[in-house]
């Protein structure tokens, strides 16, 4: 480590970890209720549990960009971050908006209370409150990152990294605009969800892969930004428009089925530049680095993304296939598989470069990282192309047949259990992986004095 | 150290921008043919209400207008009037243009009229939303005046300039 500063980013991991662990294991109990469905149903419903799922997921993979972010730019702008003291104040209104939503949705406080009380649109289900503090949290990191970047020196992956965050923070602010009509609720609702996944985020993801292969692989830095340019110059000009994909049946002009067809469909190219670049970056590099299991995770990444996001995003994108599977198991196979692939894949990689440099060692439990890795990446393929199938099924007797709702689930029930299967799995993989991040041991991949070729 | 500050991207960038708008006309224009042999007597009869001729004043206008923009490439010290008139016969497409959108309009005839005029309006709009865009850039890269800079600049140009010559056979005469 060679900031003191940096060491801000070791908390933010932690707290990101440790809502991971929540994450995942809302996710199995969401999966079991799915099978089981009276299992808790007075105390924990299903929709707070899913709620609970899909929420700690999004605010731990922003604190873990933030602590990225507080990881990155001391290296990369030769300068401490601006205020400690900042970044630690906004991690703790982080921590309290967090907790004030748990306990705002499991005991039903404040009722329809504008201010106070639950708001229930999927991903934004915040309390105003809890809005405002992370208006207030972002404004923080902001100005706390992009000093820091100003005294220093500026590079290209610094500039996209903050480019990424600012428009994150920025298009968050459409959270607050909560239409009565329902079609406009949706459009703006839009604004945040698919602007932040495949447009703003990706430059994070760009940058931060960028990162990790200038460190891991030894390449040159114009190389890397040249790459760097051409992911973000594709995701922006496919994505924006590519809105238009989720605007097919909520009630907007009927032109946006083209527009979000063909734009949408071009989003699978940054998402395939992002798996070329890490992939020729690592067969043109000359660095052997020990940290093989951030490695691993960096290429996994850049893989499963562009299987996720790319091509599971693709399969029903068109609006002809899309009028079919819309709200699906297939929507979920993909959701799954692209919020894995692409964040939570990033997250653990730079999770497995950073800590042991923050902790002062060399990488260590490389091995049990690395069979992490292949436990959660096995049990997310296994989930998605068992959703896939019960989406398919489910798209054919419901969409297709026009048999009920419910009659179908019956139907698909096996599905659902295989489901449960891969998720245990996955959920033994983040246990692994926590694990072996927080408890250090001795073991590392031993990379003997002549062995410069061994990954190769 | 200055890595970031040498070597802008100008030019990758642009190249990129040009083969993604490319990439999207093209895909708009395979729709709407393929459509049209879904269709044959639907898409000839829309066609009917479209102006031709006006359309083929304004692919003069622009290829015109492409060749002004070569021609500040070519000639530096003019650069400056060169783009002007570049520009100028830009808005006259626009001024065109315009017209030829309230002409349907008056008609009543929107999106959801047709397929054809579905297209019609996607393609030649969003084409038209380029040319607002090519007149501002070459505004900016006449106000510059820095011969890399135009150089982009007429690159863009030429790329809005090729995609009418695309579009103009293939909507209003096929
Ligand atoms: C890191 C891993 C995970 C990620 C990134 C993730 C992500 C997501 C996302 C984005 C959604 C919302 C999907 C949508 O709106 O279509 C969701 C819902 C859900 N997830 Fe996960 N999840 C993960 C792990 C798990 C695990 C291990 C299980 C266990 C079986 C699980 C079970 C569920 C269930 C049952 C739902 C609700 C689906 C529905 O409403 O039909 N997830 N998850
Ligand atoms: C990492 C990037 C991506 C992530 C994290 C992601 C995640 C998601 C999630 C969670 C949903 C469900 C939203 C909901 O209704 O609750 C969704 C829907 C959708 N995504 Fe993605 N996605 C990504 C990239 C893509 C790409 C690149 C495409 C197209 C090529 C795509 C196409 C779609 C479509 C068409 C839907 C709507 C499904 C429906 O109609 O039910 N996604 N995505
Ligand atoms: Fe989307």
């Amino acid at each position: 480590m060679k900031y003191e500063t940096q060491k801000i980013a070791l908390v933010y991991f932690v707290v990101a970890m440790a809502l991971f662990a929540v994450q995942v294991l809302g996710g199995l109990l969401a999966g079991w209720i799915y099978v089981s469905p009276n299992t808790l149903s007075e105390l924990l419903p299903f929709n707070i549990v899913r709620m609970l799922h899909t929420n700690s997921l999004i605010v731990w993979l922003l604190l873990g960009f933030m602590g990225a972010a507080y990881f990155i730019l001391p290296e990369e702008s030769e300068q401490e971050i601006h205020s400690p003291t900042l970044a630690y104040v906004q991690l703790a209104i982080l921590v309290l908006g967090t907790l004030g939503v748990v306990v705002t949705y499991v005991f039903n406080l404040f009722e329809g209370n504008i201010f106070l009380g639950k708001e229930g649109r999927e991903f934004l289900e915040q309390p105003m409150w809890v809005k405002i503090g992370i208006v207030v949290a972002a404004l923080i990191f902001l100005y706390n990152v992009t000093m820091t970047s100003l005294k220093g020196r500026k590079t290209t992956i610094t500039n996209i990294l903050l480019l990424g965050l600012w428009g994150l923070a920025l298009l968050f602010l459409f959270a607050f605009y909560n239409p009565a009509n329902l079609s406009l609720d949706k459009q703006y609702w839009w604004y945040v969800v698919h602007l932040w996944v495949e447009g703003v985020w990706e430059l994070i993801m760009a940058s931060i892969l960028a990162f990790l292969m200038l460190k891991l692989t030894g390449v040159d830095r114009e190389v890397v930004e040249k790459w760097l340019y051409i992911i973000v110059a594709t995701a922006l000009f496919s994505g924006i428009l590519g809105t238009g994909h989720h605007y097919y049946w909520i009630g907007t002009p009927p032109y946006w089925q083209w527009i979000g067809s063909i734009f949408s469909s071009l989003e699978v190219i940054p998402f395939f530049g992002m798996m070329a670049f890490a992939f020729v970056m690592v067969w043109k590099g000359r660095r052997d680095h020990p940290n093989k299991a951030a490695l691993l995770w960096a290429l996994g990444c850049a893989t499963l993304a562009f299987f996720g996001a790319g091509v599971w995003g693709f399969l029903h994108t068109l609006h002809g296939v899309n009028y079919y599977t819309h709200g699906t198991q297939i929507t979920a196979a993909h959701g799954h598989l692209a919020f894995f692939g692409a964040y939570v894949s990033l997250n653990l990689a730079i999770f497995s470069y950073a800590m042991p440099i923050l902790r002062g060692r060399d990488p260590y439990n490389q091995v049990l990282n690395m069979a992490s890795f292949w436990l959660m990446a096995g049990g997310m393929t296994f989930m998605t192309f068992v959703l896939t199938f019960a989406g398919t099924v489910q798209t054919h007797l419901q969409r297709v047949q026009g048999d009920y709702f419910m009659d179908v689930q019956d139907q698909i029930a096996v599905f659902y259990w295989m489901r449960f299967g891969a998720g245990v799995i996955v959920v033994l993989g983040a246990l692994l992986f926590i694990y072996a991040i927080l408890v250090p041991r001795r073991e590392i991949i031993t990379s003997g004095p002549d062995s410069t070729v061994a990954a190769e | 150290m200055s890595t970031a500050t040498k070597g802008l991207p100008g030019e990758v960038l642009m190249w990129v921008l040009i083969f993604s708008e490319l990439a999207v006309f093209g895909a708009g224009l395979a729709i709407f043919m393929a459509l049209r042999l879904l269709d044959p007597v639907g898409f000839a009869e829309a066609q009917l209400a479209l102006l031709p001729g006006l359309a083929g004043i304004n692919t003069i206008l622009l290829i015109t207008s492409g060749f002004f923009a070569a021609m500040a490439v070519q000639s530096p010290h003019l650069a400056r009037p060169w783009l002007a008139a570049a520009a100028l016969l830009g808005v006259l497409f626009l001024v065109i243009k315009a017209y030829e959108f309230q002409h349907k309009a008056a008609l009543g005839i929107s999106f959801e009229t047709h397929d054809f005029f579905m297209f019609y309006y996607l393609l030649t709009g969003f084409h038209a939303a380029h040319v607002v865009a090519g007149i501002g850039i070459l505004v900016i890269v006449g106000w510059t005046k820095h011969p890399a800079h135009i150089e982009t600049g007429a690159q863009f140009w030429h790329m809005v300039d090729l995609v009418w010559v695309l579009l103009f056979p293939v909507v209003y005469l096929l």
